[in-house]
């Protein structure tokens, strides 16, 4: 049994000088190789668990490990990828250039860059893009190109935040499967925050369900459904019942997520 | 772009300018408007070459004391733009002070600024029209330092990058296009204060002691053409300055091509 | 003490100590140059720079003899000056405004006539001054003879950021609630009125801040080719000529100038925060 990649013991997090908690008491821990989604309504906290996992915020108590290491630690020593809902690409230099951006802050030299960044682009389908500028991509090929950045040197863990919830339903849908074959190839642990049950089920191989006032996790879901998953997954019984099964737990807590339910 | 958008878009300037040099010109004569004081158009373009070796001359004098001027205002701008927003405590006490020296007429200071340079100098001339340049450019730049998006920041912490190399790779190049458009504003500027500076006293090789002695002697249309060639020069220390743009901040909105 | 008021007396004590910093910085500058005996960027001394108790005692001073005190003087001038800038800031800021409601409903006029009023603000005013003077003046009724025409001259410098303000605020609305206005039939006038206009104010008011200095600064600078005595342009004209036997006069005449600026600025600011009471900071 191997470790953890990610080990959050009793994490709280407050702001506005403990008037809202964010976060209470979380305990969660995440073994390589998982897809595990993070979903609940606005305010329960996924985000902020994201980044905290991510040392871009300090819990106000409790401990968080990632590959063995403190949050800091992993963030110094660049263990994760991020992706944000926008592709946050900047637009004064080209998607290759962009891509390798990561690449040049770890002082990569220029050849062994450019290789990289071929594989990346060959990766998430966006080959013959380089040259272009990110406002000339559509959304969609911008997420991939801000995935691709994130993948770029290769790290164990992948946060994802609300990655597709800009795009389009038909958009979302290839997208997912792409990047289900992506997580196949490298091995990589993903963390995945969405406001999409159907989403969440498809890509996982657990849903943490979370609620609000206070932030805290109101179950988890284990997502036994076959692999490797394609269109036909979602037409799958065991899909439907796993979604209800997600949905009942959102609503337990009296809370109804936002219209993401339809569409199935 | 094709040549009919081109022609769209110049179209109607063009029209118009025909249409205004006509009436001007036509109304002059019709309405026999005193020639003194509105001359026609074709008096101040004959003028204009007539009276080249002075005018032509004084012009590049003058122009010579903007850019300068400009230079130094802009450089002055953008180094404190870079301290302001690298140390946030010279920042918020010092914003109120620029807000508020932004409302004083620096004019009012031009005889001073004979007085420390020398009126026959043209640094004093170039001083009031980099006293001019340095706010507009302090100003937007340290706006430009400051508008990178918090997702953009986030995304470099991400990668354990410094204060510095945030500084490097997000905030300089996100404040390029806030740089030149107050360099827009900073060139006009220029011109247009080494030229009033000039009032106040100044070489008779320059283009606004002349522009004024003209005026004086009610030689309206050589002053006019003075004013002309003023014109010009601000209008293509502007172009330049758009020009550089174009070459600089190709990703802007409004230099997106195809 | 109630909120607002410990705010404004907070307010008024950060002004003060502003200023008393910056009378600080000065006579710091004077002794550190003066004992240096460095000569750049100037040489320092009483003349290039008065001290600022001498510039404080000539407020109190007549100017010349048998004349009351400076400061009643400046005040005076002051006032001749500020009612040339009101004028010229509202007769700019209407035209300005009128321009731009009239160019944003027609892109042909906009590519006609734009161009052309950029380039006018590259035209120094200072020389076009006398001509305008000389060209007005006759036109005015007696009593607004003189100062009318510097006012037009302030105007001048006045309409532009106007012009072009108004005109990126009545384009920004946004394009769903001109979609809104268009399923209510409403016609060009009311979704003006009901839509654009408000939608550019925060604009407009961003250009009027800095028109308000404009018009100061034209009106100064109008001043000086009219020969007009009983403004602040004149003032200085006339201390400049007596400059190196009493610089703190004209020191005086610029502060007061100085102050004149700042305070036509605080109007349109208090103005802007009554109207747009949530007019976003950092706009054009």
């Amino acid at each position: 049994m191997s470790d953890p990649v990610v080990s959050i013991s009793h994490v709280t997090k407050t702001f506005a000088q403990g008037n809202v908690t964010a976060l209470q008491d979380i305990e969660l821990e995440l073994m390589p190789g998982e897809f595990v989604s993070l979903i609940g309504p606005s305010g329960c906290g996924k985000s902020t668990l994201l980044r905290v996992i991510g040392d871009l915020i300090e819990p106000t108590s409790g401990a968080v490990t990632v590959n063995r290491k403190t949050a800091r630690q992993a963030r110094i020593d660049r263990d994760y990828g991020i992706v944000f809902q926008d592709s946050v690409l900047f637009d004064w230099r080209t998607v290759a250039k962009n891509i390798a951006l990561p690449l040049e802050m770890l002082g990569w030299d220029r050849e062994k860059r450019r290789q990289r960044v071929a594989e990346m682009m060959e990766l998430v389908d966006l080959e013959g893009f380089g040259d272009h500028h990110p406002w000339q991509l559509s959304g969609g090929m911008q997420q991939r190109a801000s995935i691709a950045r994130a993948l770029a040197f290769e790290p164990a863990l992948l946060l994802m935040d609300e990655p597709f919830g800009a795009l389009d339903e038909m958009t979302r849908e290839r997208l997912n499967l792409e990047l289900l074959s992506i997580w196949e190839r490298l091995g990589s642990t993903v963390v995945f925050v969405t406001h999409s049950i159907s989403e969440a089920v498809f890509l996982s191989t657990r849903v943490v369900v979370m609620s609000p006032r206070p932030g805290r996790i109101a179950g988890i879901v284990d997502i036994d459904l076959p692999s490797p998953r394609g269109v036909e997954t979602r037409e799958d019984p065991r899909f439907f019942e796993l979604v209800t099964q997600v949905r009942e737990l959102l609503r337990k807590r009296g809370e109804h997520l936002l219209p993401e339910e339809e569409g199935l | 772009m094709t040549a009919v958008r081109r022609a769209a878009d110049w179209g109607p300037a063009l029209v118009v300018f025909v249409l205004v040099i006509a009436a001007w010109e036509g109304g002059i004569a019709a309405f026999h408007v005193q020639q003194f004081l509105l001359p026609r158009p074709t008096s101040i373009v004959q003028s204009f070459w007539t009276e080249r070796h002075t005018l032509w001359p004084a012009g590049w004098y003058t122009f010579k004391e903007a850019l300068g001027g400009f230079a130094v205002g802009s450089t002055l701008g953008v180094v404190a733009a870079t301290l302001v927003g690298r140390f946030k405590v010279v920042g918020t006490a010092f914003m109120p002070i620029a807000i508020a020296a932004n409302a004083v007429p620096i004019i009012a200071f031009a005889p001073i600024f004979d007085v420390w340079f020398n009126p026959l100098s043209p640094r004093s001339k170039m001083a009031i029209a980099a006293v001019l340049c340095f706010l507009p450019v302090m100003v937007n730049t340290l706006r430009g330092l400051q508008s990178a998006s918090p997702r953009q920041i986030e995304l470099m912490r991400s990668y354990a990058a410094s204060d510095l190399e945030i500084w490097r790779r997000v905030r300089v190049p996100t404040a390029l296009p806030f740089l030149f458009t107050a360099l827009k504003v900073a060139s006009v500027l220029a011109m247009i204060g080494a030229i009033v500076g000039e009032y106040f006293g100044g070489s008779f090789n320059a283009l606004g002691v002349l522009i004024n002695s003209d005026a004086q002697v009610f030689d309206f249309v050589t002053a006019w053409a003075g004013i002309l060639v003023a014109s010009l020069l601000g209008l293509s220390l502007y172009g330049a300055v758009v020009l550089a743009e174009r070459i600089v901040v190709r990703w802007a909105p409004q230099n997106r091509g195809s | 003490m109630p909120a607002p008021l410990s705010r404004a007396l907070r307010r008024a004590l950060a002004v003060a100590a502003v200023l008393v910093a910056l009378a600080g910085l000065w006579e710091l500058y004077i002794w550190i140059w003066t004992t240096a005996g460095w000569t750049w960027p100037f040489a320092v001394d009483s003349t290039s720079m008065p001290h600022v108790w001498t510039i404080a005692k000539a407020f109190g001073q007549p100017a010349q003899v048998n004349q009351p005190a400076l400061i009643t003087i400046l005040f005076h001038k002051a006032l001749f000056t500020m009612r040339e800038s009101v004028v010229g800031f509202a007769l700019g800021a209407v035209i300005g405004f009128v321009l731009g409601v009239v160019l944003a409903h027609s892109r042909l006029l906009q590519r006609g006539f734009l161009p052309y009023l950029v380039a006018s603000q590259t035209v120094p005013i200072l020389a076009i001054a006398p001509m305008v003077v000389v060209w007005v003046n006759p036109k005015l009724p007696g009593p607004l003879q003189g100062w009318g025409a510097v006012a037009v001259i302030a105007a001048y410098l006045t309409f532009f950021p106007v012009l072009i303000n108004t005109l990126r605020g009545l384009q920004s609305a946004d394009a769903r609630a001109l979609e809104l206005m268009r399923t209510y039939a409403a016609g060009r006038w009311s979704v003006l009125w009901k839509l654009r206009v408000p939608a550019s104010l925060p604009y407009v008011f961003a250009a009027l801040k800095l028109a308000a200095t404009a018009s100061v600064v034209g009106a100064i600078i109008g001043e000086l080719p009219s020969g007009l005595q009983s403004g602040l342009g004149g003032a200085i004209i006339n201390f400049n000529q007596y400059y190196s036997i009493e610089p703190q006069e004209l020191w005086a005449t610029n502060i007061v100038a100085a102050l004149v600026g700042i305070l036509f600025f605080v109007v349109v600011l208090g103005a802007e925060k009554i109207v747009v009471r949530r007019a976003p900071e950092n706009v054009a």
